[in-house]
Formats: C-alpha cells, structure tokens, sequence
C-alpha cells in the first residue's frame, strides 16, 4: 500500500470523526428549534372570521387600549373578542383607580367593522373625543375615552 | 408616552418524532467511522486488509444494530444520538485495543468483543426488563445494599483480588470483575430514590449565612456516611479514582436535588479536608502527588512520564493509527488508552473524543430536563454525570490536571466490568429518555401507568 493512501486514510479517519461530532450536533439542534412559540393576541381575536376578513381586519381596527393620561398611564391591555369592561371593580379587564369611574363604568366591544363601547350607566359619564355617549359609540383608532380623570386611546 | 406590553405568548411541540432513523442513520455512520479507524490500523500495520477485519466489522454491527431493534420495540422514542455516541467510542475503543495488541503481541481484542457484545445483551436485558424506570425506585435501599455490597466485595479475603497495588477486583473461576463499576449504577439508584424523598428537608430547612443556606446539623449525617465511605475506599483499597467519583456523584446529586450551592461548597471541603488527611498519613497517597507534581524525577513509576511523552509526540495531528508506539505506556489499553489516542490522532482526534464524550453526558442531562418525575431526573442526571466525571478523572490524570488514579475511561478501555456497566448506565439513560420524549397521546398505552405511586399496588402482567 503507497504512502499516500495510507495518509489519505489517516485523514480521512480524522475527517469522519469531526463529520461524526457535527452530525450529532445537527441532529441535536431538534433540542433548540423543535418548539414553535405561537403568539397568542394575534390569533385570537377574529377566530370565526376567514383569513382574509381577519387580515383585513387587523389592519385597520386597533388591538390595544393604552391609558394615556390618570394614575395608570401607560398601561396597555389587549382586546379580546369577547370585549373589554372598564371599571373600578376588580372584575373588570381594566381596573381603574380613578375616584371618578364608577365600579362598573365602560364596555368595549367588536362590531362587523370597528370597535364600540357602552357606558354602563355610569354616574360620571364617559366622553369620546369631548362628546359624551350613551350606547353604541363607535371608536375610531386614536379617538381619546375619558373616564373621569384618566384618558384612554385604542391603539393598533 | 404608550408602553406596549410584551405580546403573551404560547409554547407548543411540533409532531413529535421518534428519532428512530436518524438514530439507525448515525449509527451507520459511526460503524462507517470504525471501519476506516480498523482499515487504518490494517494498513499502517500489516499493510494489507486482511478477510478477518470484516468479519470483525460484521460481528461489532450486528451488535449494535440488534440494540437498535431492541430499541424500536421497546423505548420507541429513546434519545435517537445515545447508541450512535456509545456505538463509535465503543469502536474506538476496540480498535486502539487491536492496535496495541498488534503492538505488544497481546491478545485482548478479542476478548473485548465478547465483553461488547455481553454488554450490548446487558443494556438489552435492561431495556426488555425496566419496563418502567420508576419501578427502581422500589428497589431504593436494596440498591443501597447491593451497592455497598459490590464496594465491599473485593475486601474479601477469598473471592478478592489485589492487582498493582488495589484491591479492586474480584475473581470468579476465570473472569475477573470489578464490581466497584457495577456498585456505581447501583449506588445511583439508591441516591437518586433517596434523595427525591429527602430532599425538602435538605433544602429547605436550615440558616443563611454569608449566603448560603447551611443546613441543619442532623440534615449532614447522608453526607457524612458518603464521606466515610469514599474515604474508605480510598484508605482500604488504595483506589483514589473510585474515592473521588462516589463523593462526587453524591455532591453533585444532592446539589441537582436541593440547589443549594452550600452543599457542594460542604461536599468540596469535606474531600479536600479528607485528601489531605490521606496525603498526610499514607505513603501510596504520597507516592501519587509526588508522581504527579514531578512525574519526570527518578525512581518512580514513569507512566505519567511515559503518557505525556506519548501526547508530546503525537502532536497536533497525531502520528496516524498504527504509525506510534503507544504500547510503550503501561496500561496503554485500559487506563492509559485516552493517551495512546492522543498519540495516534493528535489533539485533534483527542479533542473531537472528548466532544464525543461531552454530547453524551449532554443527552444523558438534556434527559433529565425532559424527565417529568423527580426520581427520573435525579437518575438521568446522576448517570450521565457520572460518566462525565469518570471521564475528567481519568483524562486530568493522564494531562496533570489532577493526580493520576486507576480510573477506567467509559466505553474505551479494556475491560468488562467497565463495559458492562456503562452500556447498562446508557440503557437506563434510553429508558428514562423514552419516558420524558413520549408523547401524550401513546403514554396511555403505557402498560405502567398505573404506577404513579411508587410503593403502590401494582398489577401483575
């Protein structure tokens, strides 16, 4: 047998075992990206509707409420299919420490094309944009909520 | 002015694979690995390929692939890269073995392909008859006994034997044992049962200080007895290795069960505190850290001496399979074979083994992450660590890191009892594995669901 094959071979030995190491570790990485991490507010608010409406849908329309102004400025809570109640019960998706918001003060909801809200009958009232509102009221994105001392906004 | 909170979100599995083909897929591969290591040998050696070698090829892969059958109908979903590792260190193993037989006309080779393929029945027996790796548990204080029974067993005067120096071994007609490889699965067993149900006590309980949370004084006697036994062991049988890895494997496991770092700080003081009462009072203690500060000064053993001239030799590249004189060291298959790989496939060959080495023990504690259940982890965690620490015993004597002890390297060296036990460690590794990696929907069909509580009853098959 010539010098050279048998260096190729002594090679080749070395070649293997590094190939051998990498192939475990590439089978390995099933450690690392065998999960998939799946968002959950993006799914979830237009379930009944078909894809397209819903990409049409989250477009437009906002996902988020922010407090803008009041004790809990900044916060941010998401909206849900199943709407969203403003108050000051600890019940509500949003609760406010406002003295002015009554326990169960606002409701948020989904209409075919927009978000709307309710006053709940409230002692202080709400105002959207500086009109105060009744039932029904559509919110357009950006449009400011007051409740008593604290501002809301719907955000995308 | 607006903070947007972080969009919640959810983790959810993709379709669970039983890794069964990439499992067969390495295992080829790694079979593929020996078969050039072995033509290698041939060819720098005799200078031809002789018949025999692939009839010696055959023989190792029906082996192992009959463990991949096993596998497929038994622990459908074990960690798919265990037997592949084992497979290709095993291997290499047998080849370095051939390669220094070639050298000093031996004939171990042989012998420890009979001892792989025993091994290899072992880890299948294991696998056919731990249906459920939680039925160990049972067994807690048995294994207890039985593992300090095997420790013991070599101090006997008829059956024990004294080879260079420690009383390591056992003989029965013509086989000669060490049972202290055999006490290691058996005394993790015993630690993993007891600890899962001691373990509050021993973490929670107990006062900071500078901290750390220290534990209650009667909480120290568990530790306390381990101690004496490994000091025992390293007293009565002059065995430094076996010393070290008991201690260690509890310390680590106790600290896997209880995080509390002020365990290992505890554990590492007490085996300072001991090495160095034993450095004090015995000579062979002496000899050793001698050997090991100064292993080229005259009139002592030149093993170390010999092992490091080996490495030196072998360079960065090494001087190829079959082209070094690694038979020189003695020992050269069984405690000094990690040297004659560094002589022969230089640092990069000794390196890419260590790895090897690594990814077990990385599977052995990716298992006991995945494990649902405490004495599963605890288990999983202790096997493979102990794997792990053999492994840097045994490679940090032979590199000067720590002093030189009789340790054997898992899966390579010559030797049954090594081979035994390590095959039958990476059974119960498959074992655990395929518990935590089944997915839901095939976990009702598991004939021991019924055992959730350890000491309940349990039907009859």
């Amino acid at each position: 047998m010539g010098e050279l094959t048998l260096n190729l071979v002594r090679l080749g030995v070395i070649v293997l075992l590094w190939a051998f190491v990498f192939s475990v570790v590439g089978a390995l990485r099933s450690d690392l990206y065998g999960t998939r991490v799946l968002s959950r507010t993006a799914g979830r608010p237009a379930r009944k509707e078909s894809r397209g409406e819903r990409r049409q849908r989250r477009k437009e329309t906002p996902t988020h409420v922010v407090v803008t102004e009041g004790s809990l400025r900044g916060t941010s809570v998401p909206l849900h299919e199943s709407g969203l109640l403003v108050g000051r019960n600890p019940e509500c998706s949003l609760v406010l420490t406002d003295d002015y918001a009554s326990g169960r003060h606002l409701r948020v909801y989904p209409g075919a094309d927009a978000w709307y809200a309710d006053d709940l009958g409230s002692t202080n009232g709400t105002l959207v944009d500086g009109a105060r509102i009744t039932t029904g009221a559509r919110l357009e994105p950006g449009s400011q909520i007051r409740i008593g001392q604290t501002v809301l906004e719907l955000r995308r | 002015m607006s903070a947007t909170a972080p969009t919640p979100s959810t983790v959810t599995s993709l379709r669970v694979r039983s890794g069964r083909t990439v499992e067969l897929l390495l295992t080829l591969f790694a079979l593929v690995v020996v078969g050039l290591a072995y033509v290698n040998v041939q060819l720098a050696t005799v200078g031809e390929v002789p018949q025999l070698v692939w009839w010696h090829l055959g023989t190792y892969a029906g082996i192992v692939l009959a463990l991949h059958l096993v596998l497929r109908w038994r622990a459908r979903y074990a960690d798919p890269l265990l037997l592949p590792l084992a497979t290709l260190l095993n291997g290499l193993g047998l080849v370095m073995i051939h390669r220094i037989d070639v050298g000093t006309g031996s004939e171990v080779a042989a012998r420890q392909l009979v001892w792989t393929g025993l091994a290899v029945l072992a880890a299948a027996a294991t696998l056919v008859a731990v249906r459920d790796h939680r039925l160990l548990r049972r067994y807690t204080y048995l294994a207890m006994a039985a593992g300090f029974l095997l420790l013991l067993l070599p101090m006997l005067p008829v059956v024990g034997q004294e080879i260079n120096g420690s009383r390591l071994w056992v003989r029965l007609g013509p086989l000669s044992l060490q049972p202290g490889e055999l006490a290691k699965i058996m005394l993790t067993i015993f630690f993993a049962g007891y600890l899962v149900s001691t373990r509050d006590a021993l973490s929670l309980v107990g006062r900071r200080f500078l901290g750390l949370q220290l534990p209650r004084a009667r909480d120290l006697g568990p530790i306390l007895v381990a101690w004496g036994l490994s000091v025992m062991i390293l007293v009565l049988q002059r065995d430094l290795g076996s010393s070290l890895l008991f201690f260690g494997l509890f310390v680590a496991m106790l600290y896997v069960a209880t995080e509390r770092i002020s365990w290992i700080v505890i554990g590492m003081s007490l085996f300072v505190g001991g090495a160095f009462l034993a450095w004090q009072v015995f000579g062979h203690v002496q000899a050793r850290v001698t050997l090991w500060l100064d292993p080229f000064a005259p009139g002592q053993s030149d093993q170390v001496a010999k092992g490091l001239m080996g490495l030196g030799h072998g360079g960065i590249f090494g001087t190829g399979l079959g082209e070094g004189y690694p038979y020189i060291t003695y020992f050269a298959n069984s405690d000094y074979i990690v040297a004659a790989f560094g002589e022969e496939l230089g640092m990069v060959g000794l390196f890419a083994l260590l790895t090897l080495y690594a990814l077990l023990a990385e599977r052995g504690l990716r298992t006991a992450i995945g494990a649902r259940e405490g004495f599963g982890k605890l288990l999983a965690a202790g096997l493979s660590f102990t794997v792990a620490l053999q492994v840097f015993v045994v490679v940090g004597g032979i590199t000067r890191v720590i002093p030189l002890t009789g340790l054997t390297t898992p899966f390579l060296s010559a030797g049954g009892s090594s081979l035994l036990a390590n095959w039958i460690i990476v059974a119960l590794l498959m074992r655990v594995s395929d518990h935590a990696r089944r997915p839901v929907s095939e976990r009702r069909q598991d004939p021991t669901k019924d055992l959730t509580h350890p000491r309940g009853e349990v039907r009859t098959r």
